[in-house]
């Protein structure tokens, strides 16, 4: 028997395993329970972007794009950047990727020499470390408090800066807390990267998901828009996670290396998914609306049946999670949801998935019906209460 | 309360008790009763109807549209003529229209020969009504934004766990 283990690379072996593997084989033996675990949205895709994507089928549009991706998606990105968020880019400034995923991969890969420091506000989106393992660098994280709403502070970034230090990595609004950076917090972790060559990363896959607050983007502050790579993407906004769309747009020189990795390992997007996409940029804002309005109502739904029943949960302003602090149980974060899971058949994901400060929570997605939010939370409240008489 | 969130649920689902409205949105029955009453007085909520698919019962059932050309009356425009057809029964919608006729009017009857007395009997003899044409509905694909006899959407394919 060969042994493979001598044979993989050093870094892949490295990488850290997706904290939501393992919870996701155990919820997959249990096919009867109610999921809360999921990280897309439960809409369909708006029939237009659909009808879009079949025309172009239809009329023949199945070959290879340009690699930074169809030069009319690339142009509507760019409307769409400065019609929701100031943002001005040209087109050559923006390249499609697979999902937001892949341009998270490529501009860290473009980015960090061996050694290099990228600062990880925690807890977050799960692949930020892995990749920056995977290119040699060293994830640095820093945890956002529960105490300031899982909000990162420019202080707590200055205090993680090294001369090492190239990426500072942003995602915000977050996975998996629902916080969102106010304008304050922006404005003064700008003025701490002033005189500093770090790039910002800023993962704004849920800009589009906000309630009673408009989303900013850092690069729209002065002075930022020469060091960030703004991603976004068109998973969570239009709901179309399968589609595998995204983007970066940034400083063309960052761009060009980005796409220059992307032509080698990917060539270019999916043509279906772009001409897809053109659509939802052009015709779907009434769609996210909708979208937003029903994701509104089960927010407050969710919050509020929370801290009924004794969980402490912060008001998230963004994305569709909510991270319930769920000490008090005499349980760890894995504990608690595998015996919400094996007792009551609910998943929710271990809130330590998302980086070690995020022990003590879970994260609940209300990306469901709200029939099914309202099974699940009493399922919730029964457990607790079997479990308050034990303690 | 927000009374958009209380649409916003009731066209979702407009079985939705006065108790399941108030626990979704965190307001007491007596605001989720009150505010659904003034939507019904105001006539912004207008009625909660069942979609039926006849053609998956026995019940015989035939539903026509019918185009009604019509002369306006002095001083009354469209109104008069309408307040009248509106009031049969077996006339469940009705609109005026641009196009070839005045109004279209849908007509739910039992058998194609109910519907045929319908026009001759009553319809047409109708003072000011200069025309008539009779469209029967041979097939249902969409009612009220329901889907009908075309193949289901995949609801929730989802995987269960997702980063």
């Amino acid at each position: 028997m060969r042994n493979y283990d001598e044979l993989l690379s050093s870094a892949a072996k490295q990488m850290r395993p997706s904290g939501i593997r393992r919870f996701f084989d155990l919820v997959s033996e249990m096919p009867e329970c109610i999921s809360l675990g999921v990280g897309e949205p439960d809409f369909q895709t708006p029939w237009d972007i659909r009808d879009a994507a079949v025309h172009s089928l239809e009329t023949g549009r199945t070959k290879y794009t340009a690699n930074a991706g169809l030069k009319e998606l690339r142009e509507e990105i760019c409307h769409w950047l400065y019609r929701k968020y100031g943002l001005r880019y040209a087109s050559r400034e923006v390249l499609v990727t697979v999902g937001g995923s892949e341009a998270i991969d490529l501009a860290i890969r473009a980015l960090v020499e061996p050694g290099d420091e990228v600062i990880i506000p925690e807890p977050c989106f799960v692949c930020y470390d892995p990749i920056t393992t995977l290119t040699h660098g060293v994830p640095v994280p820093i945890a956002a408090k529960a105490e300031n709403d899982f909000r990162i502070t420019a202080e707590q970034i200055e205090k993680a800066i090294t001369p090492k230090t190239k990426i500072l990595v942003l995602g915000y609004p977050n996975n998996p807390t629902g916080a969102v950076l106010h304008h304050e917090d922006l404005e003064q972790i700008a003025a701490v990267l002033k005189d500093k060559d770090i790039i910002v990363l800023s993962d704004e896959i849920y800009s589009e998901l906000t309630y009673g607050y408009r989303h900013e983007s850092i690069a729209a502050f002065p002075g930022m828009r020469d060091k960030t790579i703004v991603i976004n993407g068109f998973s969570k906004t239009y709901s179309m996670t399968g589609w595998r769309m995204g983007y970066a747009v940034g400083p063309e020189p960052l761009i060009s290396a980005m796409t220059k990795i992307h032509q080698s390992c990917i060539m270019s997007a999916p043509t279906t998914s772009q001409y897809g996409s053109i659509t939802a940029l052009k015709d779907c804002d009434d769609d996210i609306e909708y979208m937003r309005r029903q994701y509104d109502i089960r927010r407050k739904y969710c919050v509020r049946k929370l801290n009924e029943m004794g969980l402490k949960t912060f008001e998230p302003r963004g994305a569709f999670y909510v991270f319930p602090n769920i000490t008090g149980y005499g349980m760890t974060s894995d504990e608690f949801c595998e015996a919400l899971l094996q007792e009551k058949h609910v998943a929710i994901i271990p809130g330590n998935a998302f980086g070690a400060c995020g022990e003590g929570f879970a994260r609940i997605s209300y990306a469901y019906s709200i029939d099914h939010l309202r099974e699940a939370m009493k399922r919730i409240e029964e457990f607790l209460k079997e479990h308050r008489e034990v303690k | 309360m927000n009374a958009m969130q209380l649409l916003d649920l009731l066209s979702e689902n407009p079985r939705a008790t006065v108790t399941d409205l108030a626990d979704i949105l965190g307001e007491s029955l007596e605001e989720v009763e009150k505010t659904k009453k003034s939507l019904e007085d105001k006539k912004i909520i207008c009625g909660y109807h069942t979609v039926i698919n006849w053609d998956n019962t026995n019940v015989d059932h035939v539903d026509a549209f019918i185009g009604v050309s019509a002369k306006p009356q002095r001083g009354k425009g469209y109104d008069a003529i309408a307040e009248r057809l509106a009031k049969f029964p077996e006339v469940s919608s009705l609109y005026l229209v641009s196009g070839t006729s005045e109004f279209l009017l849908s007509l739910n009857a039992r058998t194609m020969r109910e519907v045929a007395d319908f026009v001759g009997d009553k319809l047409a003899p109708i003072e000011g009504v200069t025309a008539t044409v009779t469209m029967f509905v041979l097939k249902k694909y969409k009612v009220n934004g329901v889907t009908m006899n075309i193949p289901e959407e995949v609801l929730d394919d989802r995987l269960p766990v997702s980063a």
